[in-house]
């Protein structure tokens, strides 16, 4: 596809605005544009390091850029909801809507089904946090997919119910250790469980496109909304957004945890289309997880003095599972890693 | 027109008349003829520029009606029963939105046991989810109310529940004259929200309000409701007037002027209710009764004008609260609360629960023993309570207190 952003090589990372600098005007990110829709704009209550503030910062503005400012949103409650709307005050230059933690995605379809109706052009946007998507909201969520109405939602997964103090949700991974998954016991941290992966049960929905991104690759998660948008019907997008409150980590590591956890294969970036991997972003360097748990006070109880490296063995393995079905290290992508400079200059 | 319709059949198409520009539904008995008819009007034509969203669950029907509301579209959904109770988050979030959501509510008991047929128990609930409510005591009535509820939900910016006896009322066919498509566009302006999701002038809906707020924010719900006793009364006058049909308002009194005994209600029972009352008057015995047609909110200043100088007041209550006692004779006593002190006996009567129902022998047995003094005023009385059952389960009724 030339022209399309995805043939420009970036080889910074983070923010790419070193990169974007570098590039014609129409080739630069959505954030590096003067005239961009700053949908969540500065003085909100986000803790130091959010991810989830930076992840629906780049979500929304391509997305208002995509849909040329003719846009509104539902939002679940959660920490976004409420860091962002401490009455009398909103960060919201969008139009948006907050009604229950459950039903964002209801609410985006009634959104669009009352538009529709209106005979309006208006694109909607549905929002949650993983609490408000993958658990409490699922229902919601499946019948909207299963209608496939014309909805993009996106869910900014933080591993938890961060806002109500960091408990577990069907999103937190095994082992970590959560306000109600303690370290005590024969199996600290949360339970090895099958898993909840909501971009694959999205993609059994056989809805038009599904992707996952993080907040590392913000150049990535722009051009995914902005392909997202261009698309009708259900979409759903699945993005990998650190906490440092919840994680116990450093403000100034959520970047890189979130790139570990693409590089290690605990998050496969991948996109999907009518329920069908068609691309998956490869490992170009692959990291032990044991890289980017030690990062993590939430898994601070697998190491030090009572190390536990069977549970660590156990969530590698589930890194190498995700490796070996998605495909994210294989024989062209280490011939490319070879040729291509490093990208990991943190 | 008068058509030979059956009650959801005519609510359907009172319904569709009105022009809903999004119906998000989910079904449940007794509910599922009314959406089921507005699913083929979607389909046929007969309702157009209308988007019918087959939702997931009632949580997910009442969600997308908020959505939909919120971008200003006139909204409808319908259910019932255990539904409704699906419903509750979604349902105080929309009356706190201030959303002005139309809801049919087919009244039926709510389980455990699970009882699919007709009382008042789900909407009583929601007595406190700052909906209005309004009961139809007959087909006619649901059909006339529902044309006055969207004019009230979309003036004041509120959501209205419209409660029908379910099976009662919504499997009955029966003569309705359903009003005319112009006479609705005449009656019902097209929606004007009054705030609405505009990415040309967006603003935040649904922000978090803490202590320095909250009790204002609420304060002007009560206020809302409030307002609501000063437009029905000037909505049904002009329904009346438009269609001469004397529906809707807040209260229903009948033959109360001069009534030492005035029976109150809601619903489809008031139909017997009023037979009794003929029966009694041609007696000798002064009776009158009182349907209330707006419970939410409460009509005190009506109900305790039509209660007037009578000393007896029998509150025949479809839905009660377990360990204390009747619903709306709280409501009733508390509309009586400024009449000189002794104001009259309430009795509290739990009749026609889950289906049962409320004969017009029931009713005219219970009368004669309140005005003969044999019933105790501060007891909680169930009308028709089978007493060897509760023998038999090793429960003895234990009398009236």
């Amino acid at each position: 596809m030339t022209g399309d952003v995805t043939d420009l090589k970036l080889y910074q990372v983070g923010t790419f605005a070193a990169g974007n600098r570098l590039v014609d005007l129409e080739l630069r990110s959505v954030q590096a544009h003067a005239d961009r829709a700053n949908s969540i704009t500065s003085g909100h209550r986000a803790c130091q390091g959010c991810g989830e503030a930076l992840g629906a910062r780049y979500v929304l503005d391509a997305a208002m850029r995509a849909a040329g400012g003719d846009m509104v949103v539902a939002n679940a409650t959660g920490c976004l909801e409420v860091f962002s709307t401490p009455y009398p005050e909103s960060s919201w230059q969008v139009a948006w809507l907050h009604s229950l933690f459950g039903n964002a995605p209801a609410v985006a379809s009634g959104m669009a089904a009352g538009l529709r109706a209106l005979g309006r052009e208006t694109r909607v946007v549905g929002q949650g946090g993983d609490g408000g998507t993958v658990d409490i909201g699922f229902g919601c969520l499946s019948g909207m997919f299963e209608r496939n109405d014309d909805v993009l939602y996106v869910c900014y997964d933080n591993q938890g119910y961060m806002n109500t103090g960091v408990q577990r949700s069907g999103a937190t991974p095994p082992a970590a250790r959560t306000a109600n998954t303690g370290t005590a016991g024969p199996e600290p941290g949360n339970v090895f469980g099958q898993g909840k992966s909501a971009p694959l049960i999205a993609m059994a929905h056989e809805i038009p496109y599904v992707a996952t991104a993080t907040v590392a690759d913000l150049r990535d998660l722009e051009r995914k909304v902005t392909k997202a948008m261009s698309m009708r019907g259900a979409r759903y997008l699945h993005v990998l957004v650190p906490c440092p409150l919840g994680w116990a980590a450093g403000p100034s590591d959520t970047i890189k945890l979130a790139r570990l956890a693409a590089q290690s294969g605990i998050f496969p970036v991948f996109e999907a289309e009518h329920g069908e991997v068609t691309a998956v972003t490869p490992i170009r360097r692959q990291v032990p997880v044991e890289e980017y748990l030690r990062l993590q006070g939430r898994f601070a109880h697998l190491f030090g003095k009572r190390a536990r490296p069977d549970l660590v063995a156990r969530i590698q393995a589930g890194a190498d599972r995700n490796i070996a079905r998605f495909g994210l290290i294989d024989a062209d992508t280490e011939t490319q890693t070879s040729t291509e400079p490093g990208t990991g200059s943190d | 027109m008068f058509e030979q319709l059956e009650g959801s059949k005519a609510v359907a198409k009172a319904v569709a008349r009105c022009r809903p520009r999004v119906i998000a539904a989910y079904p449940i008995s007794p509910q599922t003829h009314i959406v089921e008819a507005l699913s083929d009007f979607v389909r046929d034509g007969e309702l157009t520029g209308c988007e019918y969203l087959m939702v997931e669950s009632e949580f997910g029907a009442m969600s997308a009606c908020i959505g939909a509301s919120g971008v200003g579209a006139r909204t409808y959904t319908a259910t019932a029963s255990q539904g409704l109770l699906f419903m509750t988050e979604a349902l105080f979030n929309a009356s706190g939105l201030g959303l002005p959501i139309v809801m049919t509510v087919a009244n039926r008991a709510i389980g455990a046991p699970i009882n699919i047929w007709n009382d008042h128990s789900d909407s009583m609930s929601q007595r406190d989810s700052g909906w209005v409510q309004l009961f139809a005591a007959s087909n006619q009535e649901a059909v006339d109310l529902h044309v006055q509820a969207f004019v009230l939900a979309e003036r004041l910016s509120l959501p209205v529940m419209v409660c029908m006896d379910g099976f009662v009322l919504t499997h009955a066919v029966e003569d309705v004259d359903l009003p005319e498509q112009d006479q609705v566009d005449a009656f019902l302006p097209p929606f004007v929200p009054r705030q609405r999701l505009d990415p040309r002038d967006p603003i935040t809906i649904g922000s978090m309000v803490g202590p320095e707020a909250f009790t204002e924010v609420r304060y002007l719900m009560h206020d809302q409701q409030l307002a609501a006793l000063d437009e029905l009364p000037r909505i049904a006058a002009d329904f009346q007037a438009a269609f001469g049909r004397d529906s809707g308002g807040l209260v229903h009194p009948y033959r109360t002027e001069d009534a030492d005994v005035v029976v109150v209600a809601l619903g489809s029972v008031l139909g017997g209710v009023n037979e009794v009352v003929d029966a009694l008057r041609e007696e000798g015995v002064a009776a009158g009764s009182l349907g209330i047609s707006c419970y939410r909110p409460w009509p005190a200043d009506a109900v305790r004008e039509a209660i007037g100088s009578a000393r007896t007041v029998v509150v025949v209550e479809r839905a009660f609260a377990p360990g204390v006692g009747g619903v709306v004779s709280q409501d009733v006593r508390l509309a009586l609360r400024p009449l000189a002190a002794p104001g009259p006996a309430v009795y509290d009567v739990v009749a026609g629960l889950g289906g049962r129902p409320v004969t017009r022998t029931a009713l005219r047995r219970l009368l004669d023993d309140v005005v003969a003094g044999r019933l105790d005023p501060h007891g909680l009385h169930f009308l028709d309570l089978d007493h060897d059952l509760l023998e038999r389960a090793g429960t003895p009724w234990r009398g009236t207190s």
